[in-house]
């Protein structure tokens, strides 16, 4: 779907289209908190909030609850952020270091765990979040180096984790998208592993493949779906009002 | 009728009642927040061999580069606007401690179990993921109603003594938070044999609830042992809303980790002498930025 653009709107971005993509991860979701982290993610909770799910509960990144406008709403110290958490009224995009085929992510540590080659943050939240409400990704660098046929230190639970760790674990467990700069992709597959679900304008299948460090799942050229275009009132939003000085730009460059 | 115990310590008595090898919880989180004073203090002493619980920011990474961490038991460790902990990361990657990496829902679960006098409490978190394989003592626990779930049953995080700091205190060592976030700072002194608060003010009582809510008195007298009055003593973390985290020096700290003689010069500077030394070194740096 295709709106023209109107002149007080330039042309949609690669950024935009990322945009995009993230806020679709909050479509449908209802009463609950999206919690955005990173540049692009937190523009598109917002752009989803502003349009087409308004019930969407955003934070403003410390231990508030606050509407469109910043107008605070809410409490949310750390310790009740995680009681949402586990309550499952909560729509997390993570960040990801490393990502598998079946959704396992890595934020810990790279190399061998005992002694990494590079630490990063620890597992944070990643186990608990995976488990207990939808946790979607954010890569704005697709890259073989992130894409990995094995991560270094499961944080995040991918879907062949869980079924191997039961019934308690994969109760609550879902990861509805992996967003990047190249595309979206999810795990609506039978054996649970990533396929493309729609490439950025201007992206092509071989240039994913040559960027993923494993086998996708299906789909060769031509079946593939394109993520939407904003509409004019949407490009007009981000970059008038939610991102007026354009750091989704520096996230991914156009 | 008599006063209430007088609990009013200076960090070195804090430090004095600490010994190697003891099991030291840190509150806070990230970069905010942070006894900072406490473990100035704690790094002038001989003491090492702790094994540190925290939601790790520049504690850890002070602690860690001091060579005072046997073992440190954390969901991460940041410095928030700078994510990555310079000292940590480091010490982690010349295998410098043992670590006891945990979720920060299960950190929580820990805590609170520890406060509650029980040995574990179950959560749905850990499951699948390399925190069971990283942690081989961890156990898990099945459901005895109906559903029979199994779950993570998390040790609780019992500690021979805790650092917390908040913005008020009176010398009785009831302590107020006035910032957005009580963190886990209450859970923290709960869970701990001992607990040290340090205060950017040290008032009456009656003056806590002058000006704010009663729900903001997060922690009370029963679970401390020493109230410690030490202005700025969250520097550079956050300590909202007296001040703000010092973010050009938090630069200046983390540009001075990642090279030995810059953190040579930044120790002898800063980390040599007592607090009020530190606090005057920190003026004199600003000013030379000016």
């Amino acid at each position: 779907m295709t709106t023209p653009a109107t002149a007080a709107t330039s042309a949609a971005t690669r950024a935009d289209h990322c945009v995009i993509a993230c806020a679709e991860a909050w479509r449908d979701n209802g009463e609950v908190l999206a919690s955005p982290m990173g540049l692009i993610p937190s523009i598109g909770a917002r752009l989803a909030r502003r349009t087409f799910s308004p019930d969407l509960l955003l934070t403003n990144g410390e231990a508030f609850l606050v509407g469109p406008d910043g107008a605070i709403e809410g409490w949310l110290p750390y310790r009740q952020h995680l009681a949402m958490v586990t309550g499952g009224k909560r729509h997390v995009m993570m960040g990801a270091s490393q990502i598998d085929r079946f959704g396992n992510q890595n934020i810990s540590c790279i190399g061998d765990w005992e002694q990494p080659a590079r630490q990063l943050l620890g597992v944070r939240g990643a186990p608990v979040n995976t488990l207990n409400n939808p946790v979607s990704y954010w890569i704005p660098k697709h890259s073989s180096r992130v894409f990995v046929e094995r991560v270094d230190m499961v944080s995040g639970v991918g879907y062949d984790r869980a079924a191997a760790a039961g019934p308690s674990a994969t109760r609550f467990h879902r990861i509805p998208r992996v967003v990047t700069n190249l595309g979206v992709f999810d795990f609506e597959t039978p054996d649970r592993s990533m396929r493309i679900a729609s490439l950025h304008p201007g992206v092509t299948v071989e240039e994913v493949r040559a960027a993923t460090g494993f086998d996708l799942t299906g789909i060769s050229e031509g079946e593939c779906a394109y993520t939407r275009e904003p509409t004019a009132a949407e490009l007009r939003l981000i970059h008038e009002e939610l991102d007026p000085r354009a750091t989704r730009l520096r996230e991914v460059p156009a | 009728m008599s006063d209430k115990t007088d609990k009013i310590m200076s960090p070195e008595e804090v430090v004095g009642r600490l010994r190697s090898g003891m099991t030291v919880g840190i509150g806070g989180w990230g970069s905010r927040r942070k006894p900072m004073a406490l473990v100035r203090a704690l790094l002038r002493s001989e003491i090492t061999d702790l094994t540190v619980i925290s939601y790790g920011g520049p504690d850890v990474g002070l602690l860690a580069a001091a060579g005072k961490i046997r073992k440190l038991v954390a969901a991460f460790t940041t410095l928030d606007s700078i994510p990555l902990e310079p000292h940590f990361r480091a010490a982690r990657e010349r295998g410098a401690f043992d670590l006891t990496e945990i979720d920060e829902a299960m950190f929580m679960w820990g805590l609170t179990a520890a406060a509650n006098r029980l040995p574990f409490l179950p959560v749905r978190a850990g499951l699948g993921s390399d925190v069971m394989r990283v942690n081989p003592e961890l156990r898990t626990v099945t459901s005895p109603y109906a559903d029979g779930e199994e779950f993570v049953a998390v040790p609780a995080l019992r500690m021979d003594a805790a650092l917390v700091h908040v913005n008020r205190a009176d010398r009785a060592g009831n302590g107020q938070y006035l910032g957005p976030d009580p963190y886990f700072d209450d859970l923290f002194c709960e869970a701990a044999d001992t607990a040290y608060v340090s205060c950017e003010r040290l008032v009456e009582t009656a003056e806590l609830t002058r000006a704010a809510a009663p729900q903001t008195l997060l922690i009370k007298r029963h679970s401390v042992t020493g109230v410690v009055e030490t202005p700025h003593g969250a520097h550079f973390t956050t300590c909202a809303p007296d001040y703000e985290r010092d973010e050009p020096f938090q630069k200046a700290y983390a540009a001075a980790a990642a090279d030995p003689a810059a953190w040579a010069e930044f120790t002898a500077r800063f980390l040599s002498g007592n607090e009020k030394a530190y606090q005057s070194a920190v003026q004199a740096w600003h000013e030379e930025q000016q």
